[in-house]
């Protein structure tokens, strides 16, 4: 568990503290994959360097399963510290050493020294991260996906409760992101491992978090539950996010349908209703007309959804409506029809 | 009877003097560079960590440590080893010879050194610094294991330079006592116009510090192959 207490922080510059993050409360779960999303300058790199302390708060307590990191010591927090992982934009390899010997340097700074004890280690987590026939190689020889895989090994070293990933995939390229994101999530599956990660795509969000906070200028504006965010959002620095994620002819539901007769809804689907062939259902027992104007399903993470923007036209379109909602669909108004597109 | 090379030089009439002198050279250049990183690397250090937005930044004490420099840099060389003869006496009994001249070699060269390890330092990506701090190392750790292994190409370099300087030094120490090759330079060639003299330690000046830099050149490319 990761509680952060009123904190906040404030950088000094030219003698005056400029605010990067006020004050907020916020509390991520064990065992969850926790995403904050902001765009540069937000303050999410401040937010995640303040969980292993690398930034300190200006105010406020961080409290890390009930240790307030705040008030340790420095060889306290440097204890602390070999139990949260951390991977990088830019993987940060030690660019003398071999993979296997980037991958041991965190064993070694734990005070392992037996060499045995190392190396098996050191097999076992490249072996994890698919990386054992390049152990004698240097970060040079590799490619960006494999740097960060080794970022990833030497990250869960000495077996930490929390990986924080730092824009981990924000310097690879759209195949080699899936990749080490299905890495994540597996790793979270397996090892049980809290992972918070900031990322300003939500799409990295869609694919792995549970939960999702989004930061606007030192804010948290919103956060909640991954879908409820994504397929409801409410402030506008969401849904900027939510319409970067998806392909452009849907993020053409934002544009207003005037033209478009009938009352203009959005429907979302959710898990099991994502399959149910609700519409076809209603339009027969309602006789009311769909016409659907932009769509999409996917899933989130592992929840199918599916959101459609539609038309509806005919005498019983509220019959309809009660009809999808015990379907367990969700719906909402996006304009009020001009009178004369009544149906 | 005269064999080609006394014909070519006809004032050198010791061979084995230029031969001894090489050797002193060679080891005020190997003694001296020895104690200069010895001294400079620790140094160098502590001007990295020290500085702004640094590890350890201190203010106050890098400004010192930097001015200090700054003032040992900024006096030739020839006057710094005039200038601390005392010192000298006091840390080796003696302001002559290779064991004269090896102090103020020391203090000439260790705060050029020490400054070409703080930018080497620099060079060394602050991403991999922070990786360091979120695992845990401690500054020592990181100097030890993150800092200095990942500036090596820089920090061997730096020495190559040092080194080359110090080959200057030793050449300018010969003038005032020190021996070696500057020491027959400056008496043959320059106070008794042998001017074969001159030229043969000029060549043989020259080979040295090319031998040097090769050397250096050599390190460094091992070291960065992978890099």
């Amino acid at each position: 568990m990761i509680r952060f207490q009123a904190v906040h922080k404030s950088y000094r510059v030219d003698g005056r503290d400029v605010p990067a993050l006020h004050a907020f409360d916020l509390d991520i779960a064990d065992g969850e994959v926790f995403g904050i999303i902001g765009h540069s300058g937000a303050g999410k790199s401040t937010l995640i360097r303040l969980i292993n302390l690398l930034e300190r708060p200006s105010g406020g307590h961080i409290l890390v399963d009930g240790t307030d990191m705040t008030t340790l010591s420095d060889a306290q927090l440097r204890e602390k510290r070999q139990r949260i992982g951390m991977i990088f934009q830019h993987f940060n390899l030690l660019a003398s050493q071999t993979v296997a010997e980037n991958v041991a340097f965190p064993l070694r700074l734990a005070g392992e020294r037996d060499a045995a004890t190392i190396r098996h280690r050191v097999d076992e987590l490249l072996a994890r991260v698919g990386l054992s026939a390049h152990a004698d190689k240097f970060p040079s020889q590799l490619s960006g996906g494999q740097k960060q895989r080794v970022g990833i090994a030497r990250a869960l070293a000495n077996r930490p409760s929390i990986l924080l990933c730092d824009e981990a995939t924000s310097a690879l390229d759209p195949q080699t992101t899936a990749a080490v994101l299905d890495l994540l999530a597996e790793i979270n599956r397996e090892l049980k491992l809290t992972i918070v990660l900031i990322t300003h795509e939500m799409d990295v969000v869609r694919r792995v978090c549970d939960r999702v906070a989004v930061l606007d200028a030192g804010t948290i504006v919103e956060s909640g539950a991954v879908a409820d965010v994504f397929l409801h959002p409410k402030h506008s620095t969401t849904r900027r996010f939510v319409n970067e994620a998806l392909p452009e002819e849907a993020a053409g539901e934002q544009a207003p349908f005037v033209n478009v007769p009938g009352r203009i809804l959005r429907l979302s689907f959710r898990g099991e209703a994502t399959w149910t062939p609700a519409l076809g259902r209603v339009a027969r027992e309602t006789d009311v007309d769909f016409n659907i104007l932009a769509g999409r399903i996917d899933r989130i993470k592992d929840l199918p959804y599916g959101q459609l923007t539609v038309a509806m036209q005919g005498a019983r379109v509220d019959d309809a409506l009660a009809s999808l909602r015990q379907a367990g669909i969700e719906i909402e108004e996006i304009t009020t029809p001009s009178p004369e597109n009544r149906a | 009877m005269s064999s080609p090379l006394q014909s070519l030089f006809p004032n050198i009439d010791d061979w084995s003097e230029i031969g001894r002198a090489c050797i002193d050279t060679v080891l005020m250049l190997g003694g001296s560079l020895l104690l200069t990183v010895v001294i400079g690397l620790p140094l160098g250090v502590l001007l990295y960590l020290t500085g702004k937005g640094q590890l350890r930044a201190m203010p106050k004490l890098y400004g010192i440590l930097s001015l200090v420099v700054n003032i040992l840099r900024s006096i030739p060389f020839i006057i710094l080893m005039i200038v601390l003869m005392p010192l000298t006496y006091v840390l080796v009994g003696t302001k002559l010879g290779i064991r004269g001249a090896i102090p103020p070699l020391v203090i000439g060269a260790a705060p050029f050194f020490a400054r070409l390890v703080e930018t080497a330092l620099r060079e060394v990506q602050r991403g991999v610094i922070e990786a360091s701090q979120a695992m845990g190392a401690s500054t020592w750790q990181i100097v030890r294991h993150v800092l200095l292994p990942e500036a090596r190409g820089g920090l061997i370099a730096g020495t190559t330079v040092t080194a080359i300087a110090l080959v200057g030094y030793t050449a300018m120490g010969g003038a005032i006592g020190a021996g070696g090759l500057g020491d027959l330079a400056y008496r043959y060639g320059y106070l008794s116009y042998k001017s074969d003299y001159m030229l043969v330690t000029v060549v043989l000046l020259i080979v040295l510090v090319q031998i040097v830099q090769m050397l250096g050149d050599r390190i460094v490319a091992h070291y960065t192959r992978h890099q």
